[in-house]
């Protein structure tokens, strides 16, 4: 291996390393407000690179339809809760208005837009528009009725839902690949390095996020409010924070960043149906390193498993997921002894 | 009452009818479809019955069970095929390898928080199905071919009726040695993992150790099921190891109810008979092929999980008369119990013990003895550190500072499970039990140290001299906080004056020199008060030595030699009841100062 190929393989980790990083944060954030391990963070980014595989073809996307039907059952949920505690009508009503509106809306403009084949940028925010709230949703109708149980049944719950998700997108994607077109055909070259502009984009994306996250987290309210859930869901709940809205805020944040991701790195790899699984997964490797609970330990993960992937995909091509799947195993170890012996309670 | 007999063969019935019935069905003109099904619901229960020992009992779980069942596949497949040794051979092989790997991914992950090991799992499933698939001498993703099968006393079982019986034997036995092993020392200790480790600790049991147990089980369980596997399909390739595969059989251990054994054999079977109807019914509704059938899993097993997360097996358990424990143990020798220390000796030795949260120091050197046959009380306002100096002593919590002997040797940096094994035994202020046991179950858990027999032991039923033993010892116990009666009832169905009286008992169980009593009384009616003053007065005078934590004064100022007083972390004096009582600090202490 010479400088040029090395540098190659290490700006290829660093871009997948971004991604990983994304969905590292997303992971980190879920699981400090809800406790949930969220195994089907994955199909979000199959979802949001497929959907907008689907309307580049001028197709209407599945999703949408999850969409409405997640949405109708919400809100037949509400409307039982309602009944049994007595609610009156008028917030009964303002109840589902609230959880049918955005999906109602969003169903109607795909349909419109699906065939008319909208210039790139309006699909991608189309397909956010439809991927984001099944975050919420899925918080809803799976996680909501369970938020007092422990942690290891809110992951088998996890594992359900990554299970239904990956058939529904089976469903609605079929078995074939798709490749979406680059956001931006440049190429720039750096000595022996070449940068596409999808890679630019790729960077630039991921920084603007985690410095909007850090923002949001730090200086709104609402981000605050998801900080004190996770520090203390009890005191949360005491002053005032609803634990349930802080479980959709961070499920709906969870689902836009994978949907974020899989428009990223939808131009750069062929995407399956059950390919977002594999990425989600490289991002939970990454969110360990920082014993998914820090934020900086879990993004400094994500560059090294994008390297890792980069360089063991040009050593030993066919190991490669072997060998980031098994390199779980040393960073357990390594934390196991940095922090001995933890209770689980 | 029932009669214990009828009501224990009551109980034996449906599993008689169901060996009965498994033995006939391929005798029977049963058609070949039906036999291999009940094959394949065969391995699956293997796996799943090791799953409720991992997920249902020790409260740990893994998806990644399909790579273990890999690993015995593989294992012996290629064992037979490269160097053509018999797979009577390679079943110990194929054991090996999976209790090896097992062994060390527990190594690694059990010793964090339960939600690594099965992401670790997760991780250790894919990588091993990359690996199964890439390998040049697995064959890659075409795997090998051409398996032996069983040869059983130069009869080949290579047709589905006659693998039938080997691999339902070997289910029955295997559901039997973990109903077993759950009624025994060893499967007590493993039940109570699922309520966290400080009160296991507290009675002696490594809960690491109990955890990689229940893992390398489960695993080894998984490996026989790979093994068959190998020999009834005789050929494997990486598919049925996969992911989907290991999240598969949580969701059977889950429908079939994850706290059953039995449960395990209906999950499976309910599974696969759903997977099949699915698998032709969903395609042609859905249109197009593929795997939809886990898009009704997956929400069914959040459904399971929201509305009925005991599974199946809970309802048919309910219509099952329950079962009453034969009393076998009345003539069993007694325990051997420690030498007491003489009376007047110094057992428990407390020098300046500090313990420090960052800034906040909650307790401040503090100092006292402990001498045999003395109850020395523990009292202060809320907050002044008195479960904390508890939690020093038993090892609990580390030290920050000073000194912590018992008879001489220092115990302070042991571990609580050390500790305990040194004759400290204790109650906790919030009772710490397993509510699914009965009450004499719970106490014998208490006993654990004082038994050795282990898993394997307990499978064949070889254990059951020292079972009845400390059963026996239980029983006494009990006898002698007055719960005798209830000992066969479920200890989360007591209330909490007696569930009090029962971590007690608990301790007691263990043959303690010091007994440390983490406000025994609170929660108990007047007439229960007397009667505990009564035992611990007896216990006294037995030589041991207690330390008491307790809100109850007339209680403390009744039945202590000593009380030590505690305000805001530090030591405010002690002294007798009387002294104590006299003194003004104290009375300031409590109520405050008149200005």
């Amino acid at each position: 291996m010479d400088l040029s190929i090395a540098g190659i393989l290490l700006l290829d980790g660093t871009t997948s390393g971004a991604v990983y990083a994304l969905l590292a944060l997303a992971l980190v954030l879920v699981f400090a407000v809800t406790r949930v391990i969220f195994i089907p963070q994955g199909e979000f980014v199959a979802y949001g690179a497929l959907t907008l595989a689907m309307l580049q073809m001028g197709k209407l996307p599945g999703t949408v339809w999850l969409l409405a039907l997640m949405a109708l059952a919400a809100a037949a949920l509400d409307a039982v809760h309602a009944l049994r505690e007595g609610h009156r009508p008028a917030r009964l009503l303002r109840n589902l208005a609230a959880t049918l509106a955005w999906p109602a809306a969003v169903t109607l403009l795909a349909c419109w837009a699906a065939p008319r084949q909208l210039p790139l940028p309006l699909q991608s925010l189309l397909t956010l528009a439809i991927v984001t709230p099944l975050g919420p949703l899925v918080y809803r109708l799976a996680y909501q009725p369970l938020a007092d149980a422990s942690v290891l049944v809110l992951l088998i719950v996890s594992v359900g839902v990554h299970f239904a998700l990956t058939g529904l997108g089976l469903l609605f994607f079929g078995a074939e690949g798709f490749r979406n077109p680059s956001f931006w055909d440049e190429r720039f070259s750096l000595g022996p390095l070449v940068l596409s502009g999808q890679t630019l984009i790729i960077f630039m994306v991921s920084a603007a996020l985690i410095v909007g996250l850090w923002l949001f987290f730090g200086r709104t309210l609402r981000g605050k409010a998801l900080r004190a859930t996770a520090v203390n869901r009890l005191g949360a709940r005491l002053m005032g924070i609803s634990t349930d809205g802080a479980g959709r805020w961070s499920m709906g944040l969870a689902a836009f960043i994978g949907a974020l991701s899989g428009l990223l790195i939808g131009p750069t790899t062929t995407m399956f149906y059950d390919t977002g699984f594999l990425i989600g997964l490289k991002g939970f490797v990454a969110a360990i390193f920082g014993g998914l609970a820090s934020y900086p330990g879990a993004a400094a993960g994500a560059l090294f498993v994008g390297w890792l992937e980069s360089f063991g995909s040009f050593w030993a091509s066919a190991y490669k997921e072997v060998i980031v799947f098994t390199m779980i195993l040393p960073v357990l170890l390594w934390r196991s002894f940095l922090h001995g012996e933890s209770d689980d309670e | 009452m029932a009669n214990p007999m009828t009501s224990e063969l009551k109980r034996r019935a449906p599993l008689t009818l169901l060996a009965g019935l498994l033995a006939l069905l391929p005798v029977l003109p049963v058609p070949e479809f039906w036999i291999t099904q009940l094959n394949y619901i065969g391995l699956y229960a293997l796996v799943v019955i090791g799953l409720v020992l991992l997920t249902g009992v020790a409260g740990l779980t893994s998806f990644g069970q399909a790579a273990f069942v890999g690993l015995g596949a593989y294992g012996s497949a290629w064992l037979t095929l490269n160097w053509g040794v018999s797979p009577w051979l390679t079943v110990f092989a194929a054991l090996a390898i999976t209790a090896l790997a097992a062994l060390l991914l527990g190594w690694i992950t059990l010793r964090m928080s339960g939600h690594y090991l099965p992401l670790a799992t997760i991780a250790w499933c894919l990588g091993l199905y990359y690996l199964f698939g890439n390998l040049e001498m697995l064959g890659k993703y075409d795997g090998l071919l051409g398996i032996p099968p069983i040869v059983f006393f130069g009869l080949p079982l290579n047709t589905g009726r006659s693998f039938f019986y080997l691999l339902w034997a070997l289910v029955l036995l295997a559901a039997l040695a973990a109903v077993r092993l759950l009624d025994s020392r060893s499967g007590r200790a493993l039940r109570a993992l699922r309520g966290g480790s400080t009160m296991p600790e507290a009675m002696g049991i490594d809960t690491f150790r109990a955890k990689v147990t229940a893992f390398v089980l489960a695993a080894l369980l998984a490996g026989l099921s790979g093994w068959l596997f190998a020999h009834f399909q005789r050929s494997v390739n990486p598919s049925p190891f996969g992911l989907k595969m290991g999240i598969e059989y949580l969701f059977m251990a889950v429908i079939g109810g994850v706290g059953h054994v039995w449960g395990a054999l209906a999950g499976a079977a309910v599974v696969k008979l759903m997977e099949d109807q699915l698998q032709v019914l969903l395609p042609r509704l859905l249109g197009g092929s593929g795997s939809y059938e886990v898009i009704v899993f997956g929400i069914l097993l959040v459904l399971v999980l929201q509305h009925a997360r005991d599974g199946l097996w809970a309802a048919i358990e309910a219509r099952l008369p329950r079962r009453v424990r034969r009393r076998d143990w009345a003539d069993a020798p007694p325990l051997d119990e420690a030498p007491r220390p003489p009376h007047g000796e110094v057992v428990l030795d407390v020098q300046a013990v500090r313990k420090a949260f960052g800034g906040l120091v909650a307790v401040n050197d503090v100092s006292f003895q402990v001498r045999a046959g003395e109850i020395v009380g523990l009292i202060g306002p809320n907050g002044a550190g008195k479960s904390t100096t508890f939690n020093l002593v038993s090892g609990v919590l580390p030290l920050t500072r000073g000194e912590v002997r018992l008879r001489g040797e220092r115990i302070d940096g042991l571990p609580s499970r050390g500790i305990a094994r040194r004759g400290v035994s204790r109650t906790f202020q919030h009772v710490k039990m397993i509510p699914g046991m009965t009450v004499l179950e719970n106490v014998a858990l208490g006993a654990h140290r004082r038994g050795r027999r282990g898993v394997l032991a307990a499978m064949l039923r070889l254990e059951r001299g020292e079972e009845r033993r400390l059963l026996r010892e239980a029983e006494r116990q009990l006898q002698r906080v007055g719960l005798a009666a209830q000992q066969d009832e479920l200890a989360g169905n007591l209330a909490l004056g007696p569930q009090r009286l029962m971590e007690i008992a608990r301790a007691l169980c263990a043959d303690p020199s010091l007994l440390l009593l983490d406000e025994p009384a609170a929660g108990l009616r007047h007439q229960e008060k007397r009667a505990l003053a009564g035992v611990l007065r007896q216990l006294r005078a037995e030589g041991l030595s207690i330390l008491l934590v307790e809100h109850d004064m007339d209680l403390v100022m009744d039945i202590s030699d000593r009380i030590v007083v505690m305000e805001f972390g530090t030591q405010l004096m002690q002294g007798t009841p009387a002294e104590v009582q006299a003194s003004e600090a104290v009375r300031a202490a409590y109520l405050g100062t008149e200005h």
